[in-house]
């Protein structure tokens, strides 16, 4: 790597940067639009066309926002407790591959920040940090929803982070990989593996619902228990962070899904074989941005359809069925995966280079 | 005593003092103050819990910020007047507060008010039962954090009051009843529009028995919720679709009919878990009950006065009496003390959400935080009803 493949990283990180935040506005929009539509109400729509400009419109209120501190919050856990949300929000998507890589010239460039070999484990790593920036954020606000809203936090996240650790196993398991480009391409030729492990992939975005806070999952911000949970004594730029790092983290959990159940950037079938989409890089982009755009309708769809569990039952839920469920759907694909390598079965389902 | 059970005592004492330790940092208990503004309370309802974890150990209601002295104000003001301040007790169903008043005054004076009175009395009274429980329906989801219901039910709420709005003039408040009889008769083509509105409600209520009601998250969250059973709801005096859900089959509409419910078909709806999913089952019930009401009214409805003869100053002459009636909320009662004038002496109001409320310390002892807001939200108050 000379200083032309950094600036070709560093250049690519800038966009995917400046394209998030793009989406996340996008996503608020729909979001409001979207439920409007199935709420019989109509939405924002007088801030540009279509409305389009209230989320630029409430950001810029937001960023005018007088900055405070209250009396009773701990002023240094209080200013750090955003960032600390948001940053790993951020860092999470560095691992996505939007696209499969091109050359210009000779030099290839990645559509994918950073290819890490411990890829799928820095989602991990990157989502139990997240966990602090609202644990931290209720605890230092002083006051008492807030504290409940952190304490729910806490529980939910790190036992569903749980279940998110065991659906990817599976995956890791059959693709034989922890990279993220790597499983892509071991589900390229249609093997996607939402067929063969439609269970962990269901689960892992159950999983993810609950880890980004959405309804159904959404106690720790539940607005009518707790006001607003956890974010209840924030305002302003730092409220915008929360609510940036929560939208954001919608967008990585859709993301990862396709990178790891829906075949990543690779296409459909008879798509693929007729338009080549394999020489032109752009139609992996939007395969993937396509996949991605329906995990996100089915997150705001979810959202309008379900009401909230109790604290218990989402615990009930987590412990009980899901980590048994895919503790045994690990156990099981190991035992698959084994067959098929000591002959005793066919391929079924076969990741390409086996 | 043997060896081996003094090592076992040694070790039992052991134990024993490291579950001392445990019990001296344990955390105290969190004083919690659920309200006067919080976005579950409908109001300025306010409640001290106190709260171990998400475990409610103790609660307090706190009334009386909503209080106006209605009943103080009533007697100095004359009974055509009064209609206008009950109205404004439960506020969602503001029509069905006038009648019993006024029927108390009917009652002290020997007037009744001639059939067609009644009947276009009962339909407005049911159109406002339906209002308030097509409000109830959505903002029980909300609570349990289903936003959708709500607007859903909303707009076919809009569609009610529409309809009360051309009789009366007024959504909330119509003010519309006059001692001996009504202030105008019905629009015309009232009773076409009544009817495929009644269609509207009753394919709402449909779509919230299966969207909602048949959702199983949403079943999870309320059956077996803060159950009240039959012997503490009566003791608490708790009335109307609560109690009904317990398995008391009161109501005042049928055990005392007033206007023509003696004259129409309807179910007593009841249930017997007494819980939160009872007791919103029944309101549903109920406003398909109140359509069935309604349509046998519009069907039956005589042509005649809409007054009867009563004096150009109305006087009341001395007496007392109590009525009671069905509201939505509950049983609605007026004492209504005469010394003859023109005001009345004295008017105590029963109304149901003050009874309905007194349950709750009771009720939310060791419940879950987020089952108090369900059981909030299924015992279905409204704070001008409370407070007065």
């Amino acid at each position: 790597m000379d200083w032309v493949d950094y600036l070709i990283r560093s250049v690519v990180a800038v966009v995917v940067f400046a394209a998030i935040l793009g989406t996340c506005t996008l996503l608020v929009w729909f979001e409001r639009r979207g439920a409007a539509w199935m709420q019989v109400r109509v939405g924002p729509n007088k801030a540009g066309p279509f409305g389009l400009l209230q989320t630029v419109a409430d950001a810029v209120k937001l960023l005018t926002k007088e900055v405070f501190v209250p009396d009773s919050a701990d002023p240094l856990v209080y200013r750090i407790a955003p960032l600390l949300s948001l940053l790993p929000a951020f860092l999470a998507l560095t691992i996505v591959p939007f696209g499969p890589g091109f050359h210009i010239g000779d030099r290839y460039v990645p559509m994918q920040i950073a290819d890490l070999n411990i890829g799928i484990l820095w989602l991990l790593c990157m989502s139990s940090i997240a966990v602090y920036g609202y644990i931290l954020a209720g605890w230092s606000s002083g006051s008492k929803y807030p504290l409940l809203g952190a304490v729910r936090q806490s529980a939910q996240v790190i036992s569903y982070e749980l279940v998110m650790s065991l659906a990817i196993i599976p995956v890791v398991i059959w693709a034989g990989t922890l990279s993220t480009s790597g499983i892509v391409e071991a589900q390229s030729r249609y093997h996607w593996y939402v067929v063969p492990l439609i269970v962990p992939a269901i689960a892992f975005f159950v999983s993810g619902i609950a880890e980004t806070n959405r309804p159904p999952f959404d106690l720790v911000e539940a607005e009518s228990e707790l006001v607003a949970g956890a974010i209840t004594e924030y305002g302003g730029v730092r409220f915008m962070m929360f609510f940036l790092a929560e939208y954001t983290n919608i967008i990585t959990i859709s993301a990862i899904t396709t990178t790891l159940f829906l075949g990543g950037w690779n296409g459909p079938i008879l798509f693929g074989t007729i338009a080549g989409w394999s020489v032109v890089p752009l139609w992996g982009l939007f395969w993937f941005l396509l996949k991605t755009g329906v995990l996100l309708f089915v997150f705001i769809w979810v959202r309008v359809s379900l009401p909230r569990l109790r604290y218990d039952q989402l615990m009930t839920f987590g412990w009980k069925i899901m980590i048994g469920v895919n503790v045994a759907v690990v156990l099981a694909v190991s035992f698959v995966i084994a067959l098929m390598e000591q002959g005793a079965l066919p391929m079924f389902w076969a990741p390409p280079g086996r | 005593m043997t060896s081996v059970q003094s090592h076992l005592s040694a070790s039992f004492a052991a134990h024993l003092a490291d579950a001392q330790v445990a019990v001296e940092i344990e955390t105290p208990e969190m004083t919690l103050n659920i309200g006067p503004q919080h976005p579950s309370t409908h109001g300025v309802f306010r409640l001290i819990a106190k709260v171990d974890g998400e475990r409610v150990t103790e609660v307090e209601p706190v009334l009386g910020y909503m209080h106006r002295g209605y009943e103080k104000l009533c007697e100095v003001r004359t009974y055509a007047q009064v209609t206008a301040l009950v109205n404004r007790l439960d506020w969602l169903s503001g029509y069905c507060n006038e009648i019993p008043f006024i029927l108390s005054a009917e009652k002290l004076m020997g007037i009744e008010a001639p059939p067609r009175v009644q009947y276009i009395r009962t339909i407005l009274s049911e159109l406002a039962r339906q209002a308030t429980f097509l409000v109830f329906l959505g903002s029980f989801g909300i609570e349990l954090g289903a936003l959708t219901p709500f607007f859903h039910t909303m707009r076919d709420r809009e569609k009610v009051l529409d309809l009360l709005e051309s009789v009366t003039g007024g959504r909330f408040h119509p003010n519309f009843n006059r001692v001996g009889g009504i202030l105008d008769d019905l629009p015309p083509g009232f009773v076409e529009e009544c009817a495929a509105v009644m269609d509207d409600v009753d394919k709402m209520c449909d779509q919230v028995d299966a969207l909602l009601f048949g959702n199983d998250i949403f079943r999870e969250r309320t059956l077996g919720v803060g159950v009240i059973p039959l012997d503490k709801g009566l003791e608490y005096g708790v009335s109307g679709a609560n109690i009904r859900a317990s398995g008391c089959a009161a109501d005042v509409r049928r055990d005392e009919p007033y206007l023509v419910y003696d004259e129409v078909d309807f179910d007593v709806v009841t249930d017997t878990r007494g819980d939160a999913f009872a007791r919103a089952y029944c309101r549903l019930q109920e406003t398909r009950e109140s359509t069935r009401i309604v349509r046998q009214c519009l069907k039956a409805l005589p042509s005649g006065p809409i007054m009867a003869k009563v004096p150009k100053v109305i006087q009341v002459p001395p007496g007392e009496v109590y009525v009671r009636a069905e509201n939505p909320l509950g049983e609605m009662g007026y004492y209504l003390v005469s010394r003859g004038g023109r005001i009345p002496y004295r008017v105590k109001v029963r109304t149901a959400s003050f009874n309905n409320v007194s349950v709750l310390p009771w009720l939310l002892e060791g419940v879950f935080m987020p089952d108090l807001i369900a059981i909030l939200g299924s015992l279905y108050f409204i704070l001008g009803d409370v407070d007065r």
